[in-house]
């Protein structure tokens, strides 16, 4: 049948497979000090090496879970687990992509991909080598000492996530990279991401408030409902992810899901 | 240039056309200059007041104290005080400012010292300073820390306390311990409104020290302008005031070259 796979909501109370699923988080709930009810019991697994999507209107609290995953911000219940291990604080195998790309405005491209390692430690000589061999994946050649102010948002963001994947974290969190990017970048960076995670065989849990987006790049899309955040369903859209970026943009798979999502989320918005 | 290749870079149309700006800006501050000066000139000539002289005048008088060697002993004597106390300043200043914008309780030791000293008039403290400390050296340096600090502090206490989350969240995302968070991220990132405070504390202890050199003892600078007021030689107290204008610019010029140099090495390329 060619038609996108609904899962049923994961049970709390089954075990998971640590090797399966490399990230899970059980019975999340957070406050915003006593009225913001951001998340209510949410849990999820996200598979070793697939791309999971957390898509929902604004304000369902999907960035706020991904900062959860990150250690970023602190749960008021439930737990983070990564590799079978509770987690209250970044690690070392999870790397974030920021929505703004929080770049070092002082700081040359060189400097700002080796930052994540700077801070762990590594000699100099050691990551700048490692950053340049990144530099060159993200296709940022040339850039190489120029400053923040003088590239564009798209470019940003191809430093931001040469950055995260240079601290080579088993883990890519991405919070809505490609929303301060234009159009024509967008999918341009859509399909480089692609790529580049098929040859660098990461785990990405990504956020985006773009249905087109989320479908065109996830394995998994996990749509949220409004405040309080909890998990409306989970979808895995079967795309034949060999053939070319346009056939995936025309696919008939990929169109119905596009709209199954998007009536799903217009119950909200009424 | 990387224009062809790079959709990212600032094209060299725009960055010609910058250029172009920086040479009318320049051409724009030297008509200012002249014309100012030339005003002056033509003011002296009316003349407004038998006390008030010319251009010309005024730079004949400063020739001669340059020549005579009476401005650099007064420089000498100046100097002593304002680089202690813009020396003290700056290190305690800022050293305090950061601690308040990175600690809730040493913000609630210091602020309210700071703030009332921003507030008051502080002229008004330096015939109290002169029964504390005499009229030596220590009163005059006192009055420069008394001018200089309150703004260096409150400056640095605001850039520091408002560094941007999102580089901090970075920094913690990348596992940064606090410490690096302080010096790797805050600090640079305040660095351009801790120096502007800087600027602000200098041109502000210039004028302690020429209060003190007017109000506490004679010497230096202060005693070149009061004594040619005194004697009704006017271009020379002229000179002399226009001198202390002159090095008080050029200092703060050379503070904002060495923050571009040391610490935002990008405003170098983007301005």
């Amino acid at each position: 049948m060619n038609k996108a796979i609904h899962m049923s909501l994961p049970d709390a109370t089954t075990p998971t497979d640590p090797s399966a699923n490399i990230v899970s988080v059980r019975g999340i709930t957070k406050f915003y000090g006593s009225d913001v009810h951001a998340l209510e019991d949410v849990n999820l697994d996200f598979p070793t090496g697939q791309m999971t999507t957390l898509l929902g209107p604004s304000g369902c609290g999907k960035t706020t879970l991904l900062k959860i995953i990150a250690g970023l911000l602190e749960t008021t219940s439930g737990e983070v687990m990564v590799k079978g291990k509770a987690v209250t604080s970044p690690g070392p195998e999870r790397a974030f992509v920021f929505q703004d790309f929080a770049l070092l405005p002082w700081a040359t491209v060189t400097r700002n991909v080796a930052f994540g390692l700077e801070l762990t430690g590594v000699p100099l000589k050691e990551r700048e080598a490692k950053a340049k061999s990144y530099i060159d994946k993200v296709g940022l050649s040339g850039f190489e000492d120029k400053y923040p102010h003088e590239l564009s948002g798209g470019v940003r963001q191809r430093v931001g996530l040469a950055r995260a994947l240079a601290v080579d974290a088993d883990v890519l969190l991405m919070d809505e990279p490609f929303s301060a990017v234009d159009e024509q970048n967008r999918r341009k960076f859509q399909e480089d991401l692609l790529h580049l995670l098929s040859v660098e065989n990461k785990t990405v849990i990504f956020v985006t408030h773009s249905i087109e987006e989320a479908v065109y790049v996830s394995d998994q899309i996990v749509l949220l409902s409004p405040r309080p955040g909890r998990i409306h369903s989970i979808i895995r859209p079967e795309l034949d992810r060999s053939s070319s970026p346009d056939d995936i943009r025309r696919d008939k798979v990929y169109l119905d899901t596009v709209e199954e999502i998007w009536g799903n989320i217009r119950e909200y918005l009424d | 240039m990387t224009t062809t290749t790079s959709p990212g870079v600032v094209s060299a149309e725009s960055s010609e056309g910058t250029a172009g700006l920086k040479l009318s800006g320049l051409q724009l501050r030297l008509i200012s200059i002249v014309g100012f000066f030339l005003a002056w000139e033509i003011s002296g000539h009316v003349p407004i007041s038998p006390a008030f002289p010319t251009f010309s005048g005024t730079m004949m008088a400063m020739f001669e104290m340059i020549f005579d060697g009476s401005l650099f002993l007064a420089y000498f004597e100046t100097l002593k005080p304002l680089l202690l106390g813009v020396g003290i300043s700056a290190f305690f200043g800022v050293t305090i400012g950061v601690s308040m914008g990175l600690n809730k309780k040493s913000r609630w030791l210091w602020e309210p010292i700071f703030v009332v000293l921003q507030a008051s008039p502080v002229a008004a403290l330096i015939p109290l300073i002169t029964y504390a400390y005499g009229i030596g050296i220590t009163a005059k340096t006192v009055a420069v820390i008394i001018l200089a600090s309150p703004i260096i502090v409150l400056n640095t206490y605001k850039a520091v306390g408002n560094a941007s989350p999102v580089l901090v969240q970075m920094s913690r995302a990348f596992q940064g311990t606090r410490m690096q968070e302080i010096w790797k991220v805050i600090i640079p990132n305040a660095a351009p409104v801790i120096f502007a405070g800087l600027r602000l504390g200098v041109a502000a202890g210039f004028i302690g020290v020429i209060l003190a050199e007017l109000l506490i003892t004679p010497t230096g600078i202060g005693d070149i302008i009061s004594y040619n007021r005194s004697i009704a030689k006017y271009p020379h107290m002229y000179a002399a005031v226009l001198s202390i204008i002159v090095f008080s610019a050029v200092m703060v010029g050379m503070l904002e070259k060495a923050e571009v140099k040391y610490f935002r090495p990008e405003k170098k390329r983007g301005q």
